[in-house]
């Protein structure tokens, strides 16, 4: 394509017209990269009061930014064709990115405060191979010119090219959007499989997102105390906190700052959930798909495609397994897990009531069993493995301080303290113990493990596309096998660890049938 | 719909390792390249010996060990491999084993094969040595069988190639 998309009313003949991202979003640039550059503007203003011409710089700074931003708007276009989604951007470099549209696997639309006040959105498209480069993401569509992209890209072929607004504030359907030539049809039959109750919010300080920012504040607190020169001694209420803590013993001091961070991480974590997964909604669509939108003030919207939904992972960390919480996650290709999975788009519950995430689980997957099946325990050998990790990984800080009494003169009472690890390790892998297990309940294979964070995967067995089986020499001599089923959703690989090597046939012959049979041997 | 697979009936079924070796010419192969390797340290040494002649015991102790650390891996090492790593398919999987101490078992459906590659290096392709690579959707690893003589190479890729073809679908 040579020809530049300038007026935008020429009617496509052959290929469809390159389309320019909203006008609007020229307002947004400027406050938004001002406002990313506040931190730095910020101790650049403080550090240039002594140096003097600090606030200059961060008035180029700024105007640079805002130029880029400008720069950025002009030289984007896309369009959507018949087998390809392509994006243009680049100035000096033009890149033309192309996406063949059946790669196309999720698609994400987010819309932060200044957007939502100016009617657009973010849309970003997973192909999966590319989700953890840049991949395909426009910044700054409207709202209805979003909606009817992810109409577009997910819902090809079937002639259903339908909007419906959620990603604004839920008004009444606006209609009257026209899709590639196809006046928009009523909204797609909708099931909502969940949406959240406000007393979820009681799961927020359990989930230990306000460690995060602590970290953020610290590190914040720190580059500005060591950039801008500010002593934070000289500030009034800290030095009143500090000379408050040289004062009392050293017992109730530690004691108090543990309360004071205990509270801030509770605090922290609870607007953490509030701001995330306020609104939650996971609905599924006749047109074969899940839809999940959430968030305060950023909301976000999150569409996946129910044939690449291969499993569901149950997932409840520690903290939140005592209050009785869990939260739900997708096995799906081209949808990052672990890490990021929330960022990442796979969330489909967050944390909740244990009994709605087995409820909401068993309505993705289309069968309760693979959740309340009676698992398979791996017996006493994986049991003493267990153990035997816990308690090697555990020795190794008392069995150092020990050595370091003997050999550096450290304090003989810190090998003593330091074997209170034992028992908390002993407790781990004895709950370790407890969590493992499988099971094979009609098209899944179900997977839990874990202690810290335990997981229960049900993965479809049609999803499982090989298999690898790993024996260490210590497990060759304890007759067990590490069973691992790989696929291409999710996390790859999901392992079920120490499996007795008599137990190990069975379940890969009735999760795969056929597959072992020609090398097996029987006695 | 539980234990329809034929193989969950016989009370102990175990897996068996798969039926082929590789080519015998990877142990001279695999010998050579071991060979090669430890000239490096063997080397070093000799030239540390050299330098330092006023006291030369430690450095010929030394020497003495490496040389026999050497000569045990150069001679066990490729016959234990060649033992170890062994392939097999069938129309219906791929079948690889390798490991000598921690043994690795891989199988692959062939309807979800993505890609099977053949590889050869400069000195493999001396010993008439090809590797083949057979992935899958997942990126959990590949199936590797090293060390295959050409023609057995070329025939596996054809017959995989063949039959994957008569699969349709993504393979995810």
């Amino acid at each position: 394509m040579t020809v530049d998309a300038d007026s935008g009313l020429a009617p496509a003949a052959v290929a469809p017209q390159w389309r320019r991202l909203s006008s609007r979003m020229l307002a947004v640039h400027p406050v938004q990269e001002t406002l990313r550059a506040l931190p730095a503007l910020l101790i650049a203003f403080v550090a240039g009061r002594s140096s003097g011409n600090g606030g200059l710089w961060g008035l180029f700074g700024v105007v640079v930014t805002v130029g880029l931003g400008v720069l950025r708007w002009a030289t984007t276009s896309y369009r959507v064709g018949v087998d390809q989604v392509q994006v243009r951007r680049g100035f000096v470099r033009r890149r033309v990115l192309s996406i063949p549209r059946d790669r196309v696997r999720t698609v994400d639309i987010t819309a932060h405060p200044l957007h939502r006040l100016l009617g657009l959105v973010r849309i970003t498209v997973g192909t999966g191979q590319s989700d953890r480069k840049e991949g395909l993401r426009l910044d700054g569509l409207t709202a209805a010119e979003g909606d009817r992209l992810r109409v577009e890209l997910l819902h090809r072929g079937a002639a259903v090219a339908t909007v419906e607004p959620e990603a604004t504030t839920g008004s009444v359907a606006t209609g009257g959007v026209v899709a590639g030539g196809v006046a928009a049809a009523p909204a797609p039959a909708e099931t909502v499989l969940a949406s959240m109750r406000p007393g979820w919010v009681w799961y927020g300080p359990f989930t230990l997102s306000g460690l995060v920012t602590i970290g953020v504040v610290a590190g914040f607190v720190y580059r500005l105390a060591n950039e801008a020169h500010v002593n934070p001694g000289r500030f009034g209420p800290l030095r009143a906190i500090s000379h408050q803590l040289a004062r009392v013993p050293l017992g109730i001091a530690i004691g108090e700052v543990a309360l004071a961070v205990l509270v801030f991480v509770a605090v922290a974590s609870t607007v953490g959930y509030v701001v995330a997964f306020w609104g939650f909604r996971l609905s599924r669509q006749d047109t074969g798909t899940l839809h999940m939108t959430r968030g305060l003030l950023t909301t976000r919207a999150t569409t996946i495609e129910e044939r690449r939904l291969r499993g569901v992972e149950l997932s409840e960390p520690l903290l939140l397994r005592a209050v009785g919480g869990a939260r739900c996650i997708a096995i799906a290709t081209g949808l990052r897990v672990g890490r990021g999975a929330e960022r990442g788009g796979s969330l489909l519950l967050p944390p909740a009531p244990h009994a709605e995430a087995v409820r909401v689980a068993a309505e993705v997957l289309g069968d309760p069993r693979p959740l309340t099946v009676r698992l398979t325990g791996h017996g006493r050998r994986a049991a003493r493995r267990r153990y035997l990790r816990a308690l090697e990984v555990a020795a190794v800080l008392p069995v150092g301080l020990a050595l370091l009494w003997w050999l550096a003169g450290w304090p003989g009472w810190a090998p003593v303290v330091a074997l209170a690890v034992l028992p908390v390790a002993a407790a781990l892998a004895a709950d370790r113990v407890r969590s493992l297990g499988h099971a094979i309940s009609g098209g899944h294979l179900v997977v839990r493990q874990g202690s810290v964070v335990r997981r229960r995967y049900a993965l479809a067995r049609e999803g499982i596309i090989g298999w690898h089986l790993r024996q260490s020499i210590f497990q060759r001599r304890a007759g067990v096998v590490t069973v691992i089923a790989t696929t291409a959703a999710g996390r790859q690989h999901y392992s079920l660890l120490d499996v007795p090597v008599d137990l190990s046939v069975p379940v890969v012959a009735e999760a795969t049938p056929g597959l072992l049979d020609p090398f097996l041997i029987v006695g | 719909m539980t234990s329809d697979g034929g193989a969950g009936t016989a009370p102990v079924a175990r897996l068996r390792p798969p039926r082929h070796r590789v080519s015998r010419r990877a142990i001279a192969y695999w010998t050579v390249r071991a060979a090669v390797g430890w000239l490096v340290p063997l080397a070093a040494q000799v030239v540390w010996l050299l330098s330092d002649l006023s006291n030369p015991s430690p450095h010929v102790l030394w020497l003495a060990v490496t040389v026999i650390v050497a000569a045990v891996h150069v001679v066990v090492m490729p016959q234990w491999r060649f033992r170890v790593h062994r392939w097999e398919t069938t129309p219906e999987a791929v079948y690889t084993q390798a490991g000598w101490l921690n043994q690795s078992r891989r199988i692959a459906p062939v309807s979800r094969i993505q890609t099977v590659d053949t590889a050869r290096g400069p000195v493999e392709q001396l010993f008439g040595l090809t590797n083949v690579t057979v992935t899958t959707a997942s990126a959990a690893g590949p199936l590797k069988i090293d060390g295959l003589d050409h023609e057995t190479a070329q025939r596996l890729v054809d017959e995989l190639t063949s039959t994957t073809q008569a699969h349709t679908g993504d393979a995810t």
